[in-house]
C-alpha cells in the first residue's frame, strides 16, 4: 500500500507536464476555462466556502471541480467540491438553530428532530464519492441537452451523520412500508415546477450506510454542498443526495414524483445504454455508479521527458463493490500494466493508484481501465445514452515525448 | 411540496418579483450568503426582452449559453427545450411568446 505522504514525485511530474487541466486564461477582469469540448469556455467564479470553481451556470447553481485537483489526494476539499442544483429558490438565509427535520409518513412516531438533537445521536462516517449523472455529458457524441459538463462533476470527502436507519428506527416504520422519500428547502420558482423530491427502496433506506450527514471532512456542509444536513448515498447518484434535507415521508407505494418517475431515468438494458440516437424501449431510475478511473497528473497534450521514468497517477471509483485493479496501456489496450494501488479509504471512496512509465520518443496516447472486485470494467468505446448519464469509457490522455 | 412563491404572473413582472426575492434572500442573516455577480446575460437578438421576461426568473442564461452548437442543435432543439419548459417544468409562457422564444433562440444560439 502506497502512503500518499511518501510520494516524492509528485513535483518531477508536475514539472514534466505542460499544460495542466482545464487552460486557464486571465481576461482583465475575469478568469476562464476553457474545457475540451465545443462551446466549453465557462468563467472561473469564486463562491462563498469556495475556491473559483468552474461555473456551469448561475442560477440555479452548477459548479464543476477543475480537474488538477483530483490530483491534490483522494479527498477532494469542501472549498472544491462540485455544486449541482435544480431548483433557484435556494435557503440562502436558512438559520440552523430552527431547522427542523420531520419525519412522518408510514410510521409509529412522527419526529421533528432540531440539528442538535440529529447531532447528538450516534454518529457514523464514510468516505464515499458523490458523481453527478450527467457528469462527462458534453463528452457524448453525438451530444445532448443538459448540464454541459467536463469531468469534474464528483468530488470524493469524509461524511459524517447519523445513519438514516437510526432516525427511520427512532419512528419507527410501520408494516407495509415500501420507499422513503427525501425533500430539501429548496423550492422551485413557479409554483408548477416539480419540487425535488427522490424516493429510496425502504431496504436501501435502512442499509445502515446511507447517512444524513451533517459534516463533510471535518467541517459542516458548506451551504452549496445542503447545509446543514443533506442524504448521502454511497455508491448512487448525486441526484439522490438530497441537499438542506428536511423532510422524510415513509410510504407504501413507488412513489410517483416527477424526479423519480419522468427524470434521472436511464435505459432499462444492460449496459444502460442505446445505440446512439435511439429511443430506449423502456427505462429505470438512474441508481448506481459504473466503475471509472482517471489520470490525475498528465493533462491531454502534456510534453514529457523520453527514456526517463514517468510517473502516472490517478484515481478510480465504482458503486460500492470496490476496485481490484486498475491497468495502464500505451499500445492502444492490446497490452496492459498494472498500476499500484493506493490508500484504501473504503469501498465507496476515489482509491489513488500509481504507475510508472517509461516512454520512447514520440506521441503516445496513455489509457487507464479500472476493474472492480466483482469484476466490472470500462468499455473500450464510449456508451450512449439519450439523457448523457454514467459515462465511463477508459480514459485517454495523449502526451508527447522527447 | 413546498413553495413559498406566490401565484406568478407572467413575462417581466415574474422575472422583476423573483429578482426581487432573490436578491433579499441573498442578504439576510444568519448564514449572509452573498452570491456573486450573475455575469451571465441574453445575446442581443430580436425578442430578446421577451426571452429575458419568460425565462429569466427560474434560470440564468448560460442555461441556454453552454448547451451545444450546431446543426443538431437548431430550431428544433429548441422548440423541444421551450415545450419541455412550458409542460415539464410548468412554465408560464404563452403561444404567442412561446414562438418568439424559439424564434430567438433558433437565430442566436
Amino acid at each position: 500500500m502506497i502512503d500518499r505522504r511518501s510520494l516524492i514525485t509528485r513535483s518531477a511530474a508536475m514539472a514534466a507536464t505542460a499544460a495542466f487541466g482545464p487552460r486557464l486564461a486571465r481576461a482583465a477582469d475575469a478568469a476562464t476555462a476553457t474545457l475540451p469540448f465545443g462551446n466549453g469556455e465557462r468563467p472561473l467564479v469564486r463562491y462563498p466556502q469556495k475556491r473559483p470553481l468552474i461555473r456551469q451556470t448561475s442560477r440555479p447553481p452548477q459548479l464543476e471541480t477543475p480537474f488538477e485537483v483530483f490530483d491534490e489526494g483522494p479527498i477532494t476539499p469542501n472549498d472544491a467540491f462540485f455544486v449541482r442544483y435544480h431548483l433557484a429558490g435556494i435557503p440562502y438565509d436558512l438559520d440552523p438553530d430552527k431547522f427542523t427535520l420531520d419525519v412522518s409518513g408510514k410510521v409509529d412516531r412522527p419526529l421533528k428532530l432540531s440539528l442538535a438533537e440529529i447531532k447528538a445521536m450516534p454518529a457514523s462516517e464514510i468516505v464515499a464519492v458523490n458523481q453527478c449523472s450527467g457528469n462527462s455529458r458534453s463528452f457524448f457524441d453525438p451530444r445532448v441537452a443538459g448540464g454541459q459538463l467536463g469531468n469534474g462533476a464528483m468530488g470524493n470527502a469524509r461524511w459524517r451523520g447519523v445513519a438514516l436507519k437510526t432516525v427511520l428506527d427512532r419512528a419507527g416504520v410501520q408494516a407495509g412500508a415500501r420507499q422513503v422519500t427525501f425533500n430539501g428547502m429548496d423550492v422551485p420558482i413557479v409554483d408548477r415546477t416539480p419540487d425535488f423530491v427522490k424516493a429510496l427502496d425502504i431496504d436501501h433506506a435502512r442499509d445502515g450506510e446511507v447517512l444524513l450527514a451533517y459534516a463533510m471532512n471535518g467541517e459542516a456542509l458548506p451551504l452549496l454542498n445542503g447545509f446543514p444536513l443533506r442524504l448521502v448515498v454511497p455508491g448512487f447518484y448525486g441526484t439522490y443526495w438530497v441537499k438542506h434535507v428536511d423532510e422524510i415521508t415513509v410510504i407504501d407505494g413507488a412513489f410517483d414524483g416527477f424526479w423519480m418517475k419522468s427524470a434521472y431515468r436511464i435505459p432499462d438494458t444492460d449496459c444502460a445504454c442505446v445505440e446512439p440516437g435511439a429511443v430506449p424501449k423502456a427505462t429505470v431510475p438512474i441508481n448506481r455508479f459504473d466503475v471509472r478511473s482517471f489520470i490525475t497528473n498528465l493533462a491531454d497534450g502534456a510534453k514529457v521527458a523520453a527514456h526517463a521514468p514517468l510517473v502516472v497517477r490517478g484515481i478510480a471509483f465504482d458503486g460500492g463493490s470496490g476496485i481490484r485493479n486498475v491497468d495502464l496501456s500505451v499500445d492502444g489496450g492490446t497490452t496492459w500494466q498494472d498500476a499500484t494501488l493506493g490508500e484504501d479509504l473504503g469501498r465507496y471512496s476515489f482509491r489513488p493508484w500509481q504507475a510508472t512509465l517509461t516512454l520512447p520518443p514520440g506521441a503516445h496516447a496513455i489509457k487507464v481501465r479500472a476493474t472492480t472486485t466483482a469484476g466490472e470494467t470500462q468499455p473500450a468505446a464510449a456508451r450512449w445514452n439519450p439523457a448523457g448519464y454514467m459515462r465511463n469509457v477508459i480514459e485517454t490522455v495523449s502526451v508527447t515525448a522527447a | 411540496m413546498k413553495s413559498v412563491t406566490p401565484a406568478v404572473a407572467m413575462g417581466a413582472a415574474l422575472s422583476a418579483l423573483c429578482l426581487a426575492l432573490w436578491s433579499a434572500a441573498a442578504l439576510a442573516s444568519p448564514l449572509d450568503y452573498t452570491l456573486p455577480p450573475e455575469t451571465a446575460a441574453f445575446l442581443p437578438g430580436p425578442n430578446r426582452e421577451v426571452v429575458e421576461g419568460n425565462c429569466a426568473a427560474c434560470h440564468s442564461a448560460d442555461y441556454i449559453s453552454t448547451q451545444p452548437r450546431g446543426e443538431r442543435f437548431g430550431r428544433a432543439f429548441w422548440q423541444a427545450e421551450v415545450t419541455k419548459m412550458i409542460k415539464v417544468y410548468g412554465a408560464p409562457i404563452d403561444e404567442a411568446d412561446a414562438a418568439k422564444i424559439v424564434a430567438y433562440l433558433a437565430a442566436t444560439y
